[in-house]
């Protein structure tokens, strides 16, 4: 279904929200992988508005949809989202990263609720995210599995392990999804390991393979939609995304993959976030969507 | 739980069949149990569960990262995913999924890791697992077993299931000599099997060690050398309790495995002699920091001295070692 204008304003509400949420967080916490984790925001967002079938109340529930974070250093974002919906509290964000804190930069499965994954050990998640689909499977159950990638992770060959496996298995409702921001620490991915033709690579091991603004949330939902409901192959999406996504001094620089703010550069991070936000509110208005 | 094997069973089969075997008994009774391996099905004889269980087994080529990595996923919503390779690779090739996805995350993964030691000696070092035990050992949340024969494989596998969280399982490849006729001896995850009586000396061992300390303790014996053995199977926990008794009993200790004598068994049984403050004669035997050369698995643990010979010349030499001979342990404490 596509997204109608009030869902659209919602999601966008929510993504500004958790921009802020990021910026925030990465003050309480000193630094924080803050380019990555604007990049994902859009995608994460839009899963858990639109796509995740959860309940906060009951983090355990076994017929859940899973989302496993495979770029597991963007927990910063993650849990701006998980402390939305209620899988804990928005006043725990502040301890991001102290001593005795349940979270810091990678999230653990056992201590965050909402956490399907301990991820950060990069080429892992979509490994873990077969396995949750071939349970599902086994288990005779309906739930989803999404799980979101790094580019920069895709250098790693256990990735392509669980490619090919995920193409020879098959499993219903699973939806791969690559955030494709074009750095990483060192570099921009071409230059530190080229991944290009990174569409084809996806293809040549046996996914549809579709690539879409990952800023666009019209063109995700459909992108995912459509994924969900495709049976033949596996679907893999790329969302073409920038690193740092909304702040000025961050965007499309790889040596914001991690880093620390002072309160004069958050000042200018949440003025650059308000714009941005007013100027996605205006394409919309532009755009006339129904 | 219920499995029906007896010696008979153990005397056909390979230690990798018995364990196929126990397998495929618990899963026609636990529909959780799923079965995976990376292109050694066949060498993990696993193929009998593939058969009988075809759409609970998957296999994954080469490709063990993978393979541990979807184990943990599985585990995680509640299957109980039982893990085919070898050791080598279980401990080393995928050790970072192991490490983070697995005993991290307390997955309930059964990793059995087959072709143990030097137990595929032919193969070289590639496929020799030296290392494993000390490895595997140091993974927080992580059950360390090396069971001494095909009988307590099947013990194992059964109390594997029972247990709910991420276990070792660490098997030789082939046959293992046997050490126990049938299953009913008491079999339990922690707790050391005590194999003969003995006050003169105490041999700690594991896996194949087993069977060629308890040949040993019966030559030691008729030569009027009393020999206590005790089958540590559970490397971790270890069973402290049975070392200091074993130590306070005996006042020598000499540990076999085949293995690295660094953090594996004799590592392990080290640790809690040197912080319980008691003193006794102690040797490891086991590879001397070393990687073995090739040849048949008896030729090769007589090579490294963990045979029947090894073990009599290690007791022989221990009963020679000098320590302070003092009855009261109290003080000492």
């Amino acid at each position: 279904m596509p997204l109608t204008k009030e869902e659209l304003l919602f999601i966008e509400a929510k993504a500004h929200e958790h921009r802020r949420t990021i910026v925030e967080t990465t003050i309480w916490a000193g630094s924080g992988h803050i380019g990555g984790a604007l990049s994902m925001i859009d995608v994460t967002t839009l899963l858990y508005s639109r796509f995740m079938c959860i309940d906060p109340e009951n983090d355990k529930w076994e017929d859940r949809d899973r989302f496993i974070l495979s770029k597991g250093h963007a927990g910063i974002g993650f849990v701006a989202i998980l402390a939305d919906i209620g899988y804990i509290d928005r006043k725990e964000l502040e301890t991001f990263n102290l001593t005795g804190s349940k979270f810091g930069i990678h999230l653990d499965s056992n201590r965050v609720p909402g956490v399907d994954a301990s991820t950060g050990s990069l080429g892992h998640g979509l490994s873990i995210a077969l396995g949750t689909a071939l349970a599902a499977q086994q288990l005779g159950k309906e739930y989803r599995t999404f799980c979101l990638l790094g580019d920069g992770e895709c250098q790693e060959g256990s990735v392509w392990e669980a490619a090919m496996a995920i193409a020879h298995f098959n499993p219903p409702n699973l939806v791969t999804l690559v955030d494709r921001n074009h750095a990483q620490i060192d570099g921009m991915t071409e230059d530190v390991m080229p991944l290009e033709p990174f569409a084809d690579k996806w293809c040549a091991f046996g996914f549809h393979t579709v690539t879409v603004d990952g800023h666009d949330f019209e063109a995700m939902n459909d992108a995912i939609s459509e994924a969900l409901d495709r049976r033949d192959i596996p679907t893999c999406i790329i969302l073409d995304t920038c690193k740092g996504k909304g702040i000025g001094f961050c965007e499309g620089k790889y040596e914001w993959h991690y880093g620390g703010i002072t309160q004069e550069m958050a000042k200018e991070a949440m003025r650059d976030l308000e714009a941005y936000y007013e100027s996605r509110l205006a394409a919309i208005e532009k755009k006339g969507v129904e | 739980m219920g499995i029906s094997f007896t010696s008979i069973n153990q005397t056909k089969l390979s230690t990798s069949e018995v364990y196929c075997e126990t397998l495929c008994e618990l899963a026609e009774q636990n529909p959780r149990i799923v079965a995976l391996t990376a292109d050694l099905g066949k060498s993990s004889k696993i193929g009998e569960f593939m058969k009988k269980f075809p759409d609970r087994f998957y296999q994954f080529g080469i490709a063990e990262q993978n393979m541990y990595g979807v184990a943990a996923g599985m585990a995680k919503a509640g299957l109980i995913p039982f893990t085919s390779s070898f050791a080598i690779f279980t401990s080393c090739r995928a050790l970072d999924q192991v490490h983070t996805d697995i005993c991290y995350q307390k997955a309930n993964v059964k990793m059995i890791s087959s072709h143990a030691g030097t137990s595929f000696g032919q193969a070289g070092s590639t496929h020799h697992a030296t290392e494993d035990i000390a490895i595997m050992r140091s993974m927080a949340n992580l059950i360390v077993i090396v069971p001494a024969d095909g009988i307590e494989t099947a013990n194992v596998v059964r109390a594997a299931v029972e247990y709910e969280g991420p276990v070792y399982i660490r098997i030789n490849r082939g046959f293992d000599q046997l050490v126990y006729r049938e299953l009913d001896y008491g079999y339990e995850i922690g707790k050391a099997v005590q194999l003969t009586e003995g006050t003169d000396v105490t041999i700690i061992a594991c896996g194949s060690g087993v069977f060629q300390s308890v040949q040993a303790a019966a030559e030691l014996d008729a030569i009027g050398i009393k020999a206590r053995v005790l089958n540590m199977h559970t490397i971790k926990p270890i069973d402290k309790d049975a070392i200091l008794k074993a130590c306070h009993d005996t006042r020598r200790i000499l540990t076999v495995e085949d293995h690295t004598v660094i953090g594996g068994l004799g590592g392990a049984v080290a640790e809690v002699i040197a912080e319980s403050g008691m003193s006794c004669a102690f040797r490891r035997l086991g590879l001397q920091d070393c990687f073995s050369p090739i040849g048949y698995h008896e030729d090769l643990m007589a090579i490294h001295g963990i045979d029947t010979n090894g073990i009599v010349k290690a007791v022989h030499d221990l009963l020679q070692l000098d320590f302070e001979d003092d009855d009261d342990w109290e003080d000492e404490v």
